[in-house]
């Protein structure tokens, strides 16, 4: 079944159950090095100044933003979508790659999945922000209450959004925590310090790797996996709806929930590309994510940016194939030319060109040319959100509202802000968690290895 | 023994144990045992710790966190019998600066008066409103006006002050010391009795009536030629063709607010008896007046002289008439004089340049065509401007001689708008005593020894004769806010008389005008003219007009050098500010100019091919001359070789919201001829290259071919009046829906708006600003597009840059039936009503701004910061003073919540109200809109759809309606008219 001669073993070098668990767990059992306070402290500057500007944010008003009469919605909201679409990475690994039963994932999906964690945090970040009376948000919540009772407007896409994200948090959230039930198990049993022993042994909840347990935990993996696919794939969707349920040019159309899904696992994969090429390296964990899951995720990358490449085309096309003049300025005078060039020839070279490369095998076997590549991928969905979001706001129906949109550095500060918590998230999930599901990588630790020949 | 009730058998008989009604209680009593007297010796349970904890916390977080300011409101006393609280009052009263005039009719709410609205008695402007004039009511509660008498610039009593100035007067009346009166043109009757009689007391003694817009040179040349100094009145409505040059009279000169009345009530095309007046404007600047022009000819200042003259020639030629020498080189000449040949007796021939010799021209084309007798009235004129260039020249020379011994000043601020202020300034500080009347702080105030602070309009008694023989009296709304005394009253103080100028202006009314009244008792009469607001009599019409010709043999004999090579610079008046001296009403400064949509800035408007040649970009800031930095604009239809700029900016003294905004140009002003003349010539444009941004609210000007403002021509009308509306019928014909269409029984409010009527004089805006507590947000806020008005007309330019097309459009909320906004709104705080209305309920939103953006017309507004009670944006939400113009009917929107046009539904309400209550239904045009009740052309109409007979209704049917963005299916409750152009040659 599993041909090694082609693909080699899933986890290099042929270790032992203990070797595994001490090779993993060796960043949280030694201490970090310097780089590890070095960027811990930037990340928290970063999170600093984002929090002083979310702070001017809610304590001034919207109004110190760029956004205005016309573009309601700026870098917030495009950073909003940003963050979903890398917070799919997680439940996009795990789930699909668990269904199509690719065992490498498990090397993989705990950082991905603590990445999908902190990027949809910070993602909810955003919408609540972008209120203007934000001390005010709890009227979103749908319950019985004593306004009347006031209910929420069942019809306004924010409103399913709303519902998807929090329903995305929380799933992604159980599944990741739940996955990491043996190995918080693991930890308790290995740690020498009581303080360690109790904590770990708190989040444990009393693992003992009995099959009982591992039972539970193999069916649970899979109800809750089956949850996270739907929500995989209807939680973009319904961010989509915000703006294909608007009437706007660039907005209105129904390629919007199919193109936002596979853009936001193109991001998401790109972004634990990104994540991976640093962590393999620093925490020597070669061994264990392998050149061959590099390749595989860059394989992915460039299939994927095969799809956003016709979308974006269809797109086009269909502008220009509708005749209708509002959305043929929008595509061909605001964004192929126009005052949003930059952004939109940014988008196709970052998303639909330059992951082409993964094409050739030396730059998906070269950890610069992963790092480059995928660092472009991150940039140009940016400037997908941007181009959705801004340019179809900016200049719309009728002439007379035309405006131009730039943030300012108070709306910069946030995204900085979020930017500087994520690394400094990240940081601290490699210090105080396993990187590595070792539980799940020691049933896989020996597939395509000499010894199963 | 206390008798016993009891309400069921079970209580009779003392069972209450499972009565469950009793719980509720019994659980309250519970809570409260805690407190009682042997609490402290009973031993406590865990549950009564939590439950004494819960309840302290609870109660110490609720006691701490809300706290709400304190607001004192004081009952009246003496409750006044006229005034119920929540229901306005109206005054009818007169609306005069010294410079602009309206009848209008001031709603009080609660003894502050909030809102102006046209007199509909007022056959000078009827209910049509200026913006100013809407605006002037802030004034009122401006804390820049002056609050008490001062002497020598430092506080003193009423008292001291009429002791030392009675004193100083007599002593300089004993010398034969000259006495002057400073005033700005004063229309009064009862007033200019009343100077005449102080006058008379002084054996030295001058008036002299000053404007700082001139219209010196249309006084001078009637005078020349007909003898009389009067502005004629200017009966558009009875022309059939206006030739107009440079002169902007729909948008500042002379009286827009009655000239648009008549002008546009002759450009409806469907009127059967008289055509649609035709109207070709020779002007430099785009102005409003030459955006409305069927065809607009730009001209250098400098050619206007040639051009009339051609003119005249042409006319003389064909009627026989003596010519004069002249060049004949404008084929369009030939055209315009044949045109005007054709409707002879039936044309307007007006020029707005001070300049008499020009102004004799016009005289002498006007006579030719023999437009005196139904056309230009010169007897029953325009009372508006009396001052003549050489009087305060002469003036300014005998102050600086010392010849002047007192200088009496009302109501002008020569040191801001007198060309040579220095020169004043020096001749003032050489009088011996110089008093100063006037309301607000400007740069005059302090400059004179004594300060004598005036009412507001809306503080005091007056009266007014606009035309002979229509009368219009002032009264007080409010009681004067601070201590100031009217002008009238203190020159009857210092005349040692002891009788107030309301008893005086009332002796003056009873002999001069209720003897006219034919009625019977004089307090009837007055009552009635009070309640009115206007009183008019007939005045026996006086001989016809006839032509002195020698001012135009002399006119045309003198051949001035004409043609430069340098830019020609236009200085004129403001639409928005006027002459300036309403620089610091926040609303005014803050409203778009109707053609260049910039405000808080006056600016250099240089045309497209010069700006090209130069290198200049909007926004570069560019040297006009010494001292004369601007910010350029770059200003399509703007004459090559020209510039224009504002007046009435660049204040140093005049209030916080004036202050330090553009430049003064004032002082360029040059007097030629014994003239005062707008303009002046620069050999060179320096672009500094500097950029400054400007506070734009519109920076794209072409309609990018989307059908949004659509118009025909007349000849194309008339042969199908949906012609240019093709669109409509293709789109209604496609208008399909899934859903069963919404039926609206009883109310379904619409508003139609003619495009052909609408002049773009932008009274609507600052009436819904004033109506619907619309914050004024700054400069700053401006430029980052975020300007707050509900109701904007945005301007269009079609063909070339330099020779466009101008359109007006009127936009605000749609009301759509089918809105985008209401279903994307995730908490419902827009809706739709069942009377069609799209509402929004400030208190239910959170600020998501996704109605916004998904409205197609960009018509809602967010509240970006707190803009009241907020020291950075210190306009007048953030003083006590300036709230007091706040409708009481109108929610003040919080931070972060949208608003947008409510249709007035506070108007709505009301009268709806009102007709239950007199148990009748409403009638057609009983509620109007603010914007709909200020607009002085009629071009707006609001009423029920639903009633087939109703106004609005009618106009829904005319063929010339369309929707805006039709195609998009947003069922607009707003319908507009098209545009129709008399014109036959124009591209459309």
């Amino acid at each position: 079944m599993y041909n090694r001669k082609i693909r080699g073993p899933l986890i290099e070098g042929d270790k032992t159950f203990s070797q595994i668990s001490k090779e993993i767990l060796a960043p949280m059992e030694t201490t970090p090095g310097l780089w590890w306070y070095i960027t811990f402290g930037i990340s928290s500057i970063a999170a600093l100044f984002g929090f002083y500007a979310i702070y001017i944010t809610v304590s001034q008003g919207i109004g110190t933003w760029g956004v205005n009469n016309s573009v309601g919605w700026g870098w917030e909201i495009v950073n909003f979508v940003w963050w979903i679409g890398i917070g799919h990475a997680g439940t996009a690994f795990s789930i699909f790659l668990l269904i199509m039963r690719q065992r490498w994932r498990t090397s993989i999906n705990r950082a991905a999945e603590a990445m999908t964690v902190i990027a949809v945090m910070l993602a909810a970040l955003f919408p609540a922000l972008h209120m203007g009376r934000v001390w005010l948000a709890f009227y979103i919540f749908p319950y019985p209450n004593t306004r009347g009772p006031l209910w929420v407007n069942f019809n306004s896409p924010l409103f399913w959004d709303f519902v998807a994200i929090t329903a995305y948090l929380l799933i992604s959230f159980s599944f990741w925590y739940l996955g990491m039930l043996p190995d918080f198990a693991t930890i308790r049993d290995r740690t020498k310090s009581k303080i360690k022993k109790a904590i770990y042994g708190f989040f444990g909840m009393g693992w003992t790797g009995s099959s009982q347990h591992w039972i539970r935990f193999e069916s649970l993996s899979f109800v809750l996996g089956g949850i996270a696919a739907v929500l995989v794939v209807s939680v973009h969707s319904i961010v989509s709806t915000d703006f294909a349920v608007g009437i706007e040019p660039g907005w209105h159309t129904t390629l919007f929930p199919p193109y936002f899904v596979v853009g936001a696992i193109f991001s998401g994969f790109a972004m634990v590309m990104t994540l991976m090429v640093i962590v393999r390296k620093i925490y020597k964990l070669t061994d264990y994510i392998t050149d061959n899951h590099m390749d595989a995720i860059a394989r992915i990358l460039v299939f994927i940016s095969l799809i956003m490449g016709t979308a974006y085309s269809t797109e086009v096309f269909i502008a220009w194939y509708s005749g209708n003049e509002y959305e043929m300025f929008t595509f061909f005078r605001n964004r192929i030319t126009g005052d949003y060039t930059f952004q939109f020839w940014g988008m196709i070279v970052c998303n639909a060109l330059i992951p082409q490369l993964f094409w050739f095998r030396k730059v998906r076997r070269s950890w610069v040319g992963l790092l480059v590549v995928s660092l472009f991928i991150n940039l140009g969905m940016w400037f997908e959100r941007f181009n959705i979001v801004v340019t179809s706001l900016s200049k719309d129906f009728l002439p007379s509202n035309w405006v131009s949109y730039n943030p300012t550095y108070i709306e910069i500060g946030v995204y900085v802000g979020t930017l500087g918590l994520f690394a400094a998230g990240v940081l601290l999930f490699f210090r105080y968690i396993p990187i590595i599901a070792v539980s799940e990588v020691k049933s896989v630790a020996h597939i395509g290895n000499k010894k199963e020949d | 023994m206390m008798k016993k009730y009891w309400k069921s058998v079970e209580e009779f008989q003392g069972i209450t144990a499972g009565d469950d009604r009793n719980n509720e209680d019994k659980y309250k009593n519970e809570l409260l045992e805690l407190f009682k007297k042997d609490f402290l010796s009973k031993n406590s349970s865990r549950r009564d710790f939590l439950k004494v904890f819960g309840f302290s916390l609870s109660s110490a977080a609720l006691i701490a966190s809300c706290k709400r300011p304190v607001q004192k409101a004081i009952p009246y006393v003496i409750h006044p019998p006229e005034i119920t609280p929540g229901k306005a009052l109206f005054y009818a009263t007169s609306y005069y600066d010294g410079h602009e005039y309206s009848g209008i009719l001031v709603k009080t709410r609660d003894g502050r008066p909030i809102k102006i609205e046209g007199n509909i008695l007022s056959s000078f402007n009827g209910e049509g409103t200026t913006a100013r004039v809407q605006a002037s009511v802030l004034s009122l509660y401006d804390d820049a006006r002056l609050k008490f008498p001062t002497s020598d610039n430092s506080p003193a009593s009423w008292n001291t002050i009429d002791e030392q100035i009675t004193n100083d007067l007599a002593k300089i009346n004993s010398a034969e010391g000259e006495i002057v009166l400073l005033t700005s043109t004063v229309i009064s009757p009862s007033t200019i009795k009343l100077i005449n009689e102080f006058g008379a007391r002084f054996r030295n003694f001058r008036w002299v009536q000053y404007d700082a817009i001139s219209y010196s040179a249309v006084l001078e040349a009637n005078l020349m030629c007909f003898g009389k100094a009067v502005i004629p009145d200017y009966h558009f409505h009875n022309a059939g063709f206006v030739v107009s040059v440079n002169a902007d009279f729909l948008g500042a000169w002379v009286s827009p607010v009655h000239f648009i009345q008549k002008y546009v009530s002759r450009r409806i095309p469907d009127n059967k008896e008289k055509n649609m007046l035709r109207h070709i404007h020779f002007e430099s600047g785009l102005s409003l007046t030459g955006s409305n022009a069927d065809k607009r000819i730009r001209i250098k200042p400098s050619e206007e002289r040639l051009i009339l003259t051609e003119l005249y020639n042409r006319i003389a030629a064909k009627t026989g008439e003596e010519e004069f020498p002249g060049v004949a080189g404008r084929t369009d000449l030939a055209e315009i004089a044949d045109n005007l040949l054709a409707s002879k007796g039936k044309s307007i021939v007006l020029s707005g340049t001070n300049d008499v010799e020009i102004q004799i021209i016009v005289n002498g084309i006007n006579t030719l065509l023999g437009n005196y007798t139904d056309c230009i009235d010169l007897n029953r004129n325009l009372n508006i401007a009396a001052g003549i260039d050489s009087r305060t020249e002469e003036l300014v020379a005998d102050l600086n001689s010392g010849k002047v011994k007192a200088l009496f000043m009302y109501n002008v601020n020569p040191v801001y708008d007198y060309p040579d202020s220095e020169k004043f300034l020096s001749g003032l500080k050489k009088t011996e005593l110089t008093v100063n009347m006037t309301g607000s702080l400007n740069e005059t105030v302090g400059k004179a020894k004594y300060e004598c602070p005036v009412h507001h309009f809306l503080e005091s008694w007056d009266d007014a004769e606009i035309i002979p023989g229509q009368l219009s009296l002032s009264q007080p709304c409010i009681n004067p806010l601070f201590n100031t005394r009217s002008f009238q009253d203190s020159l009857l103080k210092w005349s040692g008389s002891s009788i107030s100028w309301h008893d005086y202006m009332m002796t003056n009314w009873e002999k001069e005008y209720f003897p006219k009244a034919k009625m019977s008792g004089f307090q009837n009469f007055w009552d009635r003219s009070l309640g009115n607001g206007v009183f008019s009599y007939n005045i026996s019409d006086s001989k016809p007009a006839i032509f002195n010709k020698e001012g135009l043999i002399r006119a045309m004999n003198s051949r001035e050098k004409t043609g430069t090579d340098g830019f020609e610079v236009i200085l004129n008046e403001s639409v928005t500010l006027g002459t300036g001296m309403h620089a610091n009403n926040p609303w005014l400064m803050e409203l778009p100019d109707p053609v260049s949509r910039h405000c808080w800035d006056n600016i250099a408007a240089v045309s497209p091919a010069d700006a090209l040649k130069l290198g200049i970009q909007t926004g570069h800031l560019i040297k006009l001359a010494d001292g004369l930095i601007l910010p350029a604009f770059i200003q399509p239809g703007q004459a090559e070789g020209t510039v224009s700029v504002a007046l009435g900016y660049g204040h140093t003294n005049s209030g916080p919201v004036a202050n330090k905004v553009g430049v003064n140009v004032y002082t360029f002003i040059r007097i030629i001829g014994g003239n005062r003349v707008y303009g002046f010539i620069t050999n060179e444009l320096e672009n500094t290259l500097k950029q400054s941004q400007l506070a734009l609210t519109q920076v794209h000007h072409s309609m990018e071919g989307r059908p949004i403002v659509r118009e025909t021509v007349l000849s194309k009308y008339r042969n199908n009046p949906a012609s240019g509306n093709e669109l409509h019928e293709e789109y209604e014909s496609k208008h399909r829906t899934l859903y069963p269409e919404v039926n609206y029984d009883g109310f379904h409010w619409g508003l139609a708006i003619d495009l052909n009527l609408c002049v773009g004089c932008n009274s609507c805006v600052i009436a819904c600003q004033a109506e619907n507590n619309i914050p004024v947000v700054g400069r700053e806020e401006v430029k980052r597009r975020r300007i707050m008005h509900w109701m904007k007309i945005d301007r269009y330019y079609s063909d070339t840059p330099d020779d466009p097309k101008v359109y007006f459009q009127p936009l605000t909320c749609q009301h759509c039936d089918n809105a985008p906004c209401e279903n994307v709104c995730p908490v419902s705080a827009t809706n739709h009503s069942s009377e069609g209305l799209n509402q929004m309920s400030y208190n239910r939103c959170i600020g998501t701004k996704y109605c916004i953006n998904n409205c197609p017309y960009k018509v809602r507004r967010f509240n970006w910061y707190r803009y009241t009670n907020n020291k950075a944006f210190d306009f007048n939400a953030a003083s006590d003073l300036g709230k007091m113009v706040l409708n009481p009917d109108v929610t003040v929107r919080e931070r972060g919540v949208v608003e947008k046009c409510s249709f007035c539904v506070q108007r709505i309400q009301e009268k709806k109200l009102q007709a239950k209550l007199e148990n009748r239904t409403l009638k057609d045009n009983e509620i109007k809109t603010a914007c709909m009740q200020a607009c002085p052309s009629g071009a707006i109409i609001f009423g029920n759809l639903k009633d087939r007979s109703s106004k609005v209704s009618g106009l829904f049917e005319n063929p010339r309606r369309y929707h805006l963005l039709e195609e998009l299916h947003t069922l607009p409750s707003i319908g507009y008219l098209t545009k129709v152009w008399n014109d036959e040659e124009s591209k459309s």
